[in-house]
């Protein structure tokens, strides 16, 4: 997968640099001092601050404290689900029919490809018709290359012996892309034509990308009951902000002249864009339907929570029953899934485009082969529905077993051979590196932390992202999590750190040598789309539970996507500039510090802050290893029904730092693009 | 007879006569084919046996033992009574809220949740919605673990008042300089806060934060012989796999634990119990009575859930493996 197509746009959206550049370089280099010396000054501050008030006013509640906030959140959902229960509020009623018309949409679907439907024994169309038809869509789509591609990865899901489970994650997803595209383009259009709707959606896009999906499972279990429509609401909030966004952008860089030209014809609004801006935007428009779909795949395991039919629900059966190999086996076939959905979409992405140019569907060999496959499709859809032998997938050959099984012996050999080594990591680790960090943030008194993170703030971003960090501390404050949200907050950080040393060393490797990118791309693809519960637990064998183990697995989830984001910079510097800096003789050394990594330089300030909010979005699945703080209270507040509004609250204290964060450094960004000169080499 | 949907994409395609022609023919072709083949899908027979004619919706609540209750008693509901069994992985808080909606009708292995009850149960000042269908026949019993080794190297370990004594032991990362007192899954019932604060143990509770993070932990403290106190629980598959020993804490007495912040005692022996839907409760499904009679022992329990998470078998197979092996006591549920 290509990096553009898997990465989340960053939750404040405003990630577009201004291009301008400041008046003179020699200005800029003290600017840049000042601003060094500044935030050493403001840490040496906080540091002195902190040994004389240390442990004081730090703000800690107990595990089961209440205060009146969380009182006041769990209330609201109380009244929620009483409304619920007893039909008072037309909205929640609204709520209960749209879930009723999706269940019953829904429950024709699996009666067609995956559940029997008595007195029939198995259901209408089975494995060989359902390939059929995948393979024809293909093939209409997105062409024969995309077929050849499509067939082998539907038969994998079979013989990794997950085929129900496969083809219901794939209607779940189908059905939340589907409705997050129908409203989603919608609302992307309206966004791009005003000011007014594009202030008004785009902070709750953010929040629906910052708040952790466990912290909606309930209330949306609540709303739309407890089956295939819950988990395709649960979809549809993680998985519409990218359409939305990039749909608003796409439309919103359709050229002015164009339009212009075409208005000049003297059309209407509607016909201007129906016949100039949605064709101008099309190929971007695909590519927010793709990110769109990549997110709704990566609720598979989440929505399982609340009994969403697919793959994740194998992944919590080895996570429940200690199966290391039952989870990695259901894991690699949302991999797959994952790998032919997104080549399949980028695939007819640029078939869309080619045939808007050609402006025809093709020749005559295309037109015999549709022919030929939609017989072939009609022919296997008749077999599978009357035949057993192609309608319940053959049981072998069997590849879920031995690989479960060779998955299983590594768990075993990283118990026995390896868990005694890695101790030591763990403890120098924490105690010299993540533990007098999170003193410093957790152990000062409120007021200095937060009076030192504001002037960060002020001296990275500016005023827009100072008063963005007053208003969101202010809020946490408020929320009554102060001291969680800090030790939260000190181990995203620390894990952000790590991500982006990861991905500048390896992003210019991989920049620089196209054998390494080749070697590391599938691997890094492989690592964004498997379920982090999958390689959660091996991470949790090496180091047992604790607040190391939970930042390591927010590190290789986020790594990635901030690897690539660094790659792609490197790739991109101007061969021109590269050949200059080789004729002045610069060493390999110098050639990266200083040409590559400086001309990269917004690259990897992209990937910084994609790699906070990535990190930030692991907060939860930490909890679940040992982290605690915020991520722990989230899980609490949806397994335990006395807890509600702490986890509530816990979520809305995430989605804060998220946003705090994604301020400073979008900011922070566009002024250290603005200053920084144009080459130094 | 069944009609073959078309994908709606294509149909642009079948619009064309002579591609619908050779679709036609290609039908036929098929038809054709379909004189020599074997093992076509036959519709089943109308069951004589239509005793139940609802389905019954079993909620698995995330742990192993509780998938072994669910599986025996949904396979005995199928096999033996006719009934479509449905089974939803949910939370507990959220299995319960689905006997008002009538999406959940059984929850077949309840551990106390006096805060459910308060809200569902119509004599605890509830809804009305959940009722109690009683005992499973297994014993909950919640406490503090050490890994087997450690209770044989050192022997008075098992009792709490040793338990300052050895806390250097178990000093981690997470705890400072106090011993660490690992706690699990933050839906099980526990106490463990309050516990080391009344007891003045030199400990800190840390939140493994999920069973399989305990369970981990447990292993790798035996495998490699590590120190390590953790809550757990039984009946529980893990301790067939690793034995665990547990630490003796004050004994428990009726109301020592009335006060959540003051407890300074054990935790009492659960038992475990059926709860339903009160729809189901009063319906006429014959599964009533069978979830009603519904009683085992924590062996039975343990070996169902060792064939499921051990010998990776499906809970199903796992769950007729067992009726299979004890007719008996499967008899005995569906006496009237």
């Amino acid at each position: 997968m290509s990096t553009s197509t898997l990465e989340r746009p960053a939750a404040g959206g405003g990630t577009h640099r201004d291009p301008e550049l400041s008046g003179s370089p020699a200005l800029a280099t003290l600017r840049r001092h000042w601003r060094a010396a500044s935030l050493l000054g403001v840490l040496v501050v906080w540091v002195v601050a902190w040994a004389i008030f240390k442990d004081q006013y730090t703000l800690v509640i107990g595990g089961s404290a209440r205060t009146p906030v969380f009182d006041w959140l769990g209330d609201r959902s109380a009244w929620v689900e009483q409304a619920a229960s007893n039909g008072s509020n037309p909205f929640i009623n609204l709520a209960g029919a749209i879930a009723d018309l999706v269940d019953s949409v829904f429950g024709w679907l699996q009666s067609l490809f995956t559940v029997a439907h008595f007195p029939r024994p198995l259901p209408q169309i089975g494995w060989l018709g359902t390939i059929a038809v995948a393979a024809l869509v293909a093939y209409a789509a997105a062409g024969w290359r995309t077929l050849a591609l499509v067939v082998p990865c539907f038969l994998a899901f079979g013989v990794l012996g997950y085929w129900n489970d496969a083809v219901d994650l794939l209607i779940v997803t189908f059905f939340a892309v589907v409705v997050s595209c129908l409203v989603g383009i919608a609302i992307g259009v309206l966004m791009a034509h005003s000011r007014r709707v594009s202030a008004f959606v785009t902070p709750i896009l953010d929040v629906m990308q910052t708040m952790p999906p466990f912290v909606y499972l309930l209330p949306m279990s609540i709303l739309f009951g407890i089956g295939p429509a819950a988990a395709v609401m649960m979809t549809l909030i993680y998985a519409a902000p990218p359409v939305i966004r990039i749909t608003a952008h796409g439309i919103r860089s359709v050229s002015g002249p164009v339009i212009e030209a075409t208005d000049s014809l003297g059309q209407t609004g509607l016909q201007r864009l129906w016949n100039v801006e949605l064709p101008m935007a099309k190929r971007t428009i695909i590519a927010g339907i793709n990110q769109t779909m990549m997110a709704a795949l990566s609720m598979a395991t989440i929505a399982a929570y609340i009994d969403s039919p697919g793959l994740g629900q194998p992944v919590l059966d080895g996570l429940k029953r200690g199966q290391l190999g039952t989870s990695f086996v259901a894991g690699i076939a949302i991999v797959i899934m994952a790998v032919m959905l997104d080549r399949s979409m980028t695939a007819a992405g640029f078939r869309a485009e080619l045939a808007a140019r050609a402006g025809e569907r093709g020749g005559p060999f295309r037109r015999v082969g549709l022919a030929v496959a939609t017989v072939g499709t009609l022919v296997a859809l008749y077999l599978s529905h009357n035949y057993i032998w192609a309608n319940e997938f053959p049981a072998q050959p069997d590849l879920g077993t031995p690989l479960r099984n060779a998955v299983d012996r590594f768990g075993e050999w990283l118990r026995t051979d390896l868990s005694h080594l890695t101790d030591g990591i763990q403890r120098g680790f924490t105690d010299y590196g993540l533990n007098p960090i999170q003193s410093l943030f957790a152990d000062s008194p409120w007021f200095v932390t937060a009076a030192a993170i504001l002037a960060i703030a002020a001296v990275v971003g500016g005023r827009r992202a100072a008063v963005a960090t007053v208003l969101c501390l202010g809020m946490i404050l408020g929320l009554g999590l102060w001291n969680h949200a800090m030790e939260t907050l000190t181990a995203c950080i620390v894990a952000t750190v790590a991500v982006v040393v990861l991905a500048v060393v390896l992003g210019v490797l991989m920049g620089r040598s196209n054998r390494v990118d080749v070697g590391l791309r599938p691997i890094l693809d492989m690592g964004q789309t498997l379920p982090p519960f999958v390689y959660l637990v091996p991470i949790l064998i090496l180091f047992g539970p604790n607040r190391f183990t939970a930042m390591l697995a927010g590190v290789v989830y986020a790594a990635p996507v901030a690897i690539k984001l660094v790659a792609d910079g490197i790739r991109a510097v101007s061969p021109n500039t590269i050949e200059a800096a080789e004729m002045a003789g610069s060493s390999t050394w110098q050639m990266i510090t200083k040409v590559q990594l400086p001309m990269a330089r917004s690259s990897v300030l992209l990937a910084t802050n994609q790699g906070l909010l990535y990190v930030l979005s692991m907060v939860v699945i930490g909890g679940m290893a040992g982290a605690g703080a915020l991520g722990f209270d989230v899980v609490t507040g949806f397994r335990q029904s006395s807890a509600v509004g702490r986890g509530l609250a816990a979520g809305i204290t995430i989605v804060l730092i998220g946003i705090m964060l994604d301020r400073i450094t979008t900011y922070g960004a566009q002024r250290a693009s603005a200053t920084s000169p144009d080459s130094r080499a | 007879m069944f009609h073959i949907p078309i994908p709606r994409g294509n149909s642009m395609e079948l619009k064309r006569p002579r591609t619908v022609a050779a679709a036609l023919a290609g039908l036929g072709l098929a038809v054709t084919l379909t004189g020599c083949g074997g093992g076509s899908i036959q519709n089943a027979t109308s069951e004589s046996d239509t005793k139940c004619d609802d389905d019954l919706n079993v909620a698995i609540n995330p742990w192993v033992g509780y998938e072994a209750d669910a599986h025996v008693l949904g396979y005995v509901a199928e096999n033996r009574l006719g009934c479509k069994v449905n089974y939803k992985d949910l939370d507990e808080q959220v299995s319960w809220k689905g006997f008002g909606s009538g999406e959940v009708d059984v929850v077949v292995e309840n551990w106390g949740h006096p805060e459910l009850q308060k809200k569902y149960m119509a004599d605890q000042g509830g809804d009305g919605s959940a009722v109690d269908f009683g005992s499973t026949g297994n014993e909950g019993v919640i406490g503090w673990y050490v890994p087997p080794w450690m209770a044989e190297k050192y022997p008075d370990i098992t009792d709490w008042k040793n338990l300052n004594k050895y806390a250097s032991l178990f000093k981690t990362t997470e705890s400072g300089d106090k011993g660490t007192l690992y706690d699990g899954d933050p839906g099980f019932v526990t106490n463990d806060e309050a516990l080391v604060s009344n007891l003045k143990l030199d400990y800190k509770v840390v939140y493994a934060g999920s069973e399989t993070a305990l369970i981990e932990a447990f292993r790798d403290a035996e495998k490699n012989k590590k120190p390590m106190l953790g809550y757990f629980y039984e009946p529980q598959w893990f301790l067939s796999e690793v034995p665990l020993v547990k630490v003796d804490l004050p004994e428990y007495k009726d109301g020592c634990d009335a006060d959540a912040a003051k407890v300074a005692c054990d935790y009492p022996v659960y038992d475990l119990n059926k709860v339903v839907s009160k729809e189901f409760a009063d319906s006429k499904s014959p599964a009533v009575d069978l979830v009603k009679n519904f009683t085992w022992t924590n062996e039975d329990q343990n070996l169902v859930a060792k064939y499921i998470a051990e010998d990776q078998m499906d809970p199903d197979e796992a769950a007729k493996k067992w009726v299979d092996d004890n007719q008996d006591k499967v008899d005995a549920w569906l006496k009237d």
